[in-house]
């Protein structure tokens, strides 16, 4: 029953949380939609922190397309052997999730030691760091020690599965019974950082300015619609 | 062709005292705000010295601007592809301290202390962190009138570049005032910097603007800027800037800064220009082209063929006229006494300054006995501020500034001649030949620079709003209303007495 809660139900409450307050905000509160960028009080760990957690977040969301979304089929008809896969996966995400963390761990330490920072951060603030560093934390322990000392977990055959049959509004419960505490923790604990995305200034990721590079450089606009009239 | 109209503005710094009167109209109007406490649109520099923030001309840092490779323009900090490889961190965004924190005193304590044996100081109180700070060390204004002098002069990048002659005629120090805004470019570099396109140029006035709903505090725009003139708002995480006071001039009522203007040093008005020549203009090879090349964009308001055209592209007839009386046409396309800042930039500012004189002129000491050639060695002799000038206002050419300088010192002299007498000499002399002018136009100058009413000094066509739906509403209803933020929204409280 629980299962049936977690895998069934929970996802889906997250992932509405998500939509529906990201598009009532970005259409009620638009002007609130932004970078949270701290960069005019302190530059110098900014450097470090941001640089470190953005890119090794970056190369994170790569990997989990590699694990997660792409079906393990994919690999076995490209030749790519579970032993591969794994030496690669542990080793690149271990490295990506090595940075986000302690790119993490920079960038809270300077929220909570840099006055100006620290004045201005809002309880939203830390609990993104602070969620994050835990979600993240959880992921890089699990690439890097479980993997290694355990065993090295085949999500492929149950998380990947089962959060693609998600967006078939058919989710198979089943394949995440017998997944190991670790995972399903991982898990929920992303779900519940999707669905708070829309009350943090997590909503700057949706804003990557894509279109920049194929924009006019030199933008002119009219106040109003004389653009064209005659005098 | 495609015309487009600009309002833009001319700053004659001979008459700037200083005051800075401007700089707090200006804050009391639009930055009066938290996160805003650190932002200046006008401030007024004492020169030499580092200016506001501090080195904001020195490029090779904050990379604003634009640059020549292969004769293409390209922004100096990185084009498109590079600026969102660079975004999660900026590396040549100027922070607070290039600026300064922005502190209040702590008056209350002047109340509220006990009775005790010494009286009670208000202590200064940071309006970023909300604690005390012991010691300021650096404000918007901390070097004015030179304070600090030898040990702050020399961060000026472009005293830097005079260092061999300034070290030897220290003993000759001169010192200028030069008030600053937002030049509303022709060629905005801070428009092309920003990756969400949220700043833009208005098409009928030529003001540059930051749309609020659009900005995503990704900060390009405020090193994109070589002048630094765009700001990022702390609070609510968005650059701002200097508006040109647009609910003003769309009424046409001259700027905070102009209206308030102590010494009337501020002239503002019309001109057309060429929008499909910008590009070619600010693309010429050599630096000291530009300024020429800038002037080329311009057309005369009174050309039929440019009046026809400018009818066809929807400017109407008083923005046609107030073109025609423009005092900055006069001053910088006409006479060219006005000059670009730092033209290097190629950003086509349009904001024009008319070089001090009185620099020079205060040395010299046997004005009773001078004939008229006697000023060409003046204006000659003072290397030292000609050079500086140049490094400012005309991409290190000295004959540009010569040259206008020599036309102030005839103005001067036949002003001068009239009352005292004189004139017969002044019309024959080597100085109205060595400045390039008439006495006529001297005259004209004179009227402009000296007697300046105020509905010389500002021609502003009102803004269009003929066409505008609901008219019956908007009469009387707040121009800003759907930009400025809503009554209510949270802000931090520090530095508001109201909230403790
Ligand atoms: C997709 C492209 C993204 C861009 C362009 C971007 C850009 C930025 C920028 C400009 C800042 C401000 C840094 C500063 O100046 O203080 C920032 C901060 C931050 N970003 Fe991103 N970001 C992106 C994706 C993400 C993702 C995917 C996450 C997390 C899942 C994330 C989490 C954060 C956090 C937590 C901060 C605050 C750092 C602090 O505590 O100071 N970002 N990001
Ligand atoms: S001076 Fe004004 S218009 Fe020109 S680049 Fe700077 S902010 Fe933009
Ligand atoms: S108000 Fe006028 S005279 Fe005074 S500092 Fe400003 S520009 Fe100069």
């Amino acid at each position: 029953m629980s299962g049936f809660f977690w895998w069934g139900i929970f996802p889906y409450i997250c992932g509405t949380i998500l939509v529906v307050a990201a598009v009532y905000r970005i259409v009620f509160r638009g002007i609130s939609w932004h970078a949270p960028s701290t960069e005019i009080f302190e530059k110098k760990w900014l450097r470090v922190g941001s640089l470190l957690f953005h890119w090794g977040i970056i190369f994170a969301f790569f990997g989990h397309v590699m694990g997660v979304l792409i079906p393990i089929s994919v690999y076995e008809a490209m030749g790519v052997s579970d032993h591969m896969y794994h030496v690669f996966a542990i080793a690149g995400g271990g490295a990506a999730g090595l940075m986000v963390v302690l790119g993490l761990i920079v960038l809270l330490i300077r929220k909570m030691t840099n006055p100006k920072v620290s004045v201005h951060a809002s309880f939203a603030d830390y609990f993104t760091v602070i969620w994050l560093l835990l979600v993240a934390g959880l992921g890089t322990y699990m690439t890097i020690i479980y993997n290694t000392t355990v065993v090295a977990y085949e999500y492929r055959v149950s998380i990947g599965p089962w959060f693609r049959s998600l967006f078939t509004l058919q989710p198979d419960i089943q394949l995440m019974e017998g997944v190991p505490f670790l995972f399903q923790l991982h898990v929920i604990f992303s779900f519940i950082l999707f669905a708070a995305i829309p009350f943090t200034q997590l909503v700057h990721m949706f804003s990557f300015p894509v279109r920049y590079p194929a924009r006019a450089p030199q933008q002119y606009r009219s106040r109003d619609g004389y653009k064209n009239s005659r005098p | 062709m495609r015309i487009k109209a600009q309002v833009a503005m001319v700053m004659h710094l001979d008459k700037c005292i200083g005051c800075h009167t401007c700089s707090v109209t200006c804050k009391n109007t639009w930055t009066n705000r938290p996160g805003m406490e650190y932002v200046w649109y006008n401030n007024v520099e004492t020169r030499p010295g580092p200016g506001y923030p501090k080195e904001w001309e020195n490029t090779d840092r904050y990379k604003g601007g634009w640059t020549l490779r292969n004769g293409q323009l390209h922004l100096k900090a990185g084009g498109p592809v590079s600026k969102l490889a660079n975004i999660f961190y900026n590396p040549n965004m100027a922070s607070m301290d290039d600026f300064y924190e922005p502190w209040t005193y702590d008056f209350e304590h002047l109340h509220k202390s006990p009775k005790k044996d010494n009286i009670p100081v208000a202590r200064p109180v940071s309006m970023i962190t909300g604690k005390y700070i012991d010691k300021p060390e650096w404000g918007s204004n901390w070097d004015d009138d030179l304070a600090g002098g030898s040990e702050i002069v020399p961060m000026d990048p472009n005293v830097q570049k005079l260092q061999e002659h300034i070290a030897l005629e220290y003993e000759k120090t001169f010192m200028m005032y030069l008030p600053r805004i937002c030049e509303h470019c022709l060629n905005p570099s801070c428009v092309a910097s920003c990756p969400s396109g949220a700043l833009y140029k208005r098409d009928e006035d030529g003001i540059v603007l930051v749309d609020q709903d659009s900005c995503r505090g990704w900060r390009f725009c405020m090193n994109g800027c070589p002048y630094h003139k765009v700001y990022y708002n702390w609070n609510t995480h968005k650059a701002e800037k200097c508006n040109f006071c647009y609910p003003r001039t769309e009424a046409g009522l001259p700027t905070v800064c102009s209206e308030t203007c102590v010494g009337r040093i501020r002239y503002i008005g019309v001109v057309l220009y060429d929008a499909d020549k910008v590009k070619e203009a600010a693309s010429v090879e050599d630096p000291k082209d530009l300024y020429e090349a800038q002037l080329s964009v311009f057309l005369d308001p009174n050309d039929p063929e440019v009046i026809e055209k400018a009818r066809e592209a929807g400017i109407n007839d008083s923005w046609i006229k107030s073109a025609q009386e423009s005092p900055i046409y006069k001053m910088a396309m006409k006479w060219k006494i006005a000059l670009p800042l730092h033209p290097e930039y190629r950003t086509l500012p349009m904001v024009w300054y008319v070089p001090p004189l009185s620099p020079i002129m205060n040395h010299i000491t046997n004005e009773q006995e001078l004939s008229v050639e006697g000023y060409i060695p003046a204006v000659d002799q003072m290397r030292i501020p000609m050079e500086y000038l140049a490094s400012i206002l005309s991409a290190d050419d000295t004959s540009v500034i010569r040259r206008v300088l020599l036309k102030m010192a005839a103005m001067r002299v036949h002003m001068r001649a009239k009352t005292v007498g004189g004139i017969d000499e002044m019309k024959k002399s080597q100085l109205l030949k060595e400045a390039h002018t008439t006495v006529e136009e001297l005259e004209d100058m004179a009227r402009l620079l000296g007697v300046a009413k105020y509905n010389e000094r500002f021609v502003i066509p009102t803004g269009r709003r003929e066409m505008d739906d609901d008219l019956h509403y908007r009469y009387g209803a707040c121009s800003i209303e759907e930009l400025a933020p809503p009554e209510g929204m949270v802000t931090y409280p520090y530095g508001r007495s109201e909230n403790g």
